[in-house]
């Protein structure tokens, strides 16, 4: 399989957000203003990228030799977590336009389980070092493309009439399950499936 | 006592009510059996990692505790996510990424910090239990639901009971397949959280 319909698959046919549910949280917690939703998208991608390739590195180099695979969860979990704080740091020391934009949203994605999620993809998929990287930015640019769908439509929504008790957030949801339905359309594009 | 145990099944329900630990919620809810499995894991985890931070948290520092949560649910995740391979193979490969994905749950960190942490440990305790259970029970009403509808089935069991037939024979060869697909998941979901607003409007009106 080339890497172009591996990047196409992770984007759109399998979409991280609508089809296999991970990042939901982030997804419908920060999807209410549409600059707020790029922001969050941007650090995605950054961090995503990122900590897929560090993990895939220690889980090759590290984990398997010593025998410690095991240690998997723990292991990135902490990784991750440690790379969040280190680059809130580093952004705030050396790039501050960068941090002022990002910064509220880096301690956030720690538990987002998306970015753990593709960790653990890549490694149960059997990537090697180039699919992890395509893999990897083709699902963080399709979590922005979601959330920004979402923040986009979520804007049109809250001057509309909706019955109380839908009112936030199970009309959100609605609007995800019209959403996955037409990104269900992606199926069997280019022979792919879910 | 036991007002804090019921308090995390119906009124704090986390799904349902404060809307967190939804990916696994609507990931692996297309099945009754999935649904209660995955609320099994999350019980065992939550009551553990609540017991563990509560009988320490005397000596856990304050500003170590989140990495040291961290590693003390891990533990307990890593524990389910290998018994669950070697005893039920079936159910953890339905389920897939979102057993370790248990880790990040963000129910069981919350319960860590907001309660564990500053409550003795049989409240702790029964605060795990409760919330676990309430977790349970939002995502097998959701299983139920998607599997009826979306399979024809209840409580089918991956290579061995074939599932009670609810909706009769004809059901099964043309469900509602849309039910166990994403959309469907979300569309519960929706309606379910809904429908709960709805009757608490009513009844405190």
């Amino acid at each position: 399989m080339s890497l172009f319909l591996l990047f196409l698959s992770a984007f759109l046919v399998n979409n991280i957000v609508l089809m296999r549910f991970l990042g939901l949280c982030p997804f419908f917690g920060i999807s209410s203003k549409l600059d707020t939703a790029v922001g969050m998208g941007m650090s995605v991608i950054f961090v995503m990228v990122l900590s897929s390739v560090i993990t895939w590195f220690l889980y090759q180099y590290i984990l398997m030799p010593l025998n410690l695979v095991f240690l998997r969860t723990a292991a990135f979990i902490l990784v991750i977590a440690s790379l969040v704080q280190f680059l809130e740091i580093y952004f705030k020391k050396a790039i501050p336009g960068l941090y002022s934009a990002l910064g509220i949203f880096l301690p956030l994605i720690t538990t987002n389980c998306a970015i753990l999620g593709v960790a653990f993809l890549n490694i149960d998929y059997g990537h090697s070092l180039i699919q992890t990287l395509v893999y990897s930015i083709g699902v963080s640019l399709g979590f922005t493309l979601a959330l920004v769908l979402m923040a986009g439509i979520r804007m049109r929504i809250d001057n509309a009439p909706v019955p109380d008790a839908m009112k936030g957030l199970p009309i959100a949801f609605i609007t995800a399950s019209l959403m996955a339905l037409a990104f269900l359309g992606f199926q069997g594009f280019l022979g792919l499936s879910l | 006592m036991f007002k804090t145990f019921f308090e995390g099944i119906v009124k704090n329900n986390p799904v349902l009510v404060l809307a967190i630990g939804l990916c696994p919620t609507l990931a692996v809810s297309t099945s009754a059996f999935n649904a209660l499995g995955m609320g099994a894991a999350v019980i065992f985890v939550l009551t553990f990692s609540n017991l563990i931070v509560s009988s320490f948290r005397k000596v856990i520092p304050d500003s170590l505790r989140i990495p040291i949560f961290i590693i003390v649910i891990s533990t307990f995740v890593t524990i389910v996510d290998y018994v669950m391979k070697a005893y039920l193979p079936g159910l953890s490969k339905n389920l897939g990424v979102f057993v370790p994905l248990i880790v990040v749950n963000c129910i069981i960190l919350g319960r860590a910090e907001g309660f564990a942490y500053k409550n003795p440990v049989g409240k702790a305790i029964l605060d795990g239990l409760g919330s676990g259970i309430g977790f349970t029970l939002a995502i097998f009403i959701m299983g139920t639901i998607r599997e009826i509808l979306g399979q024809g089935t209840w409580m089918s069991i991956p290579g061995g009971f074939e599932g009670f037939k609810v909706l009769g024979q004809g059901f099964l060869n043309y469900p509602v397949l849309f039910m166990i697909l994403p959309p469907g998941g979300f569309l519960v979901i929706a309606f379910l959280m809904g429908g709960m607003r709805y009757f608490e409007a009513r009844r405190s009106a």
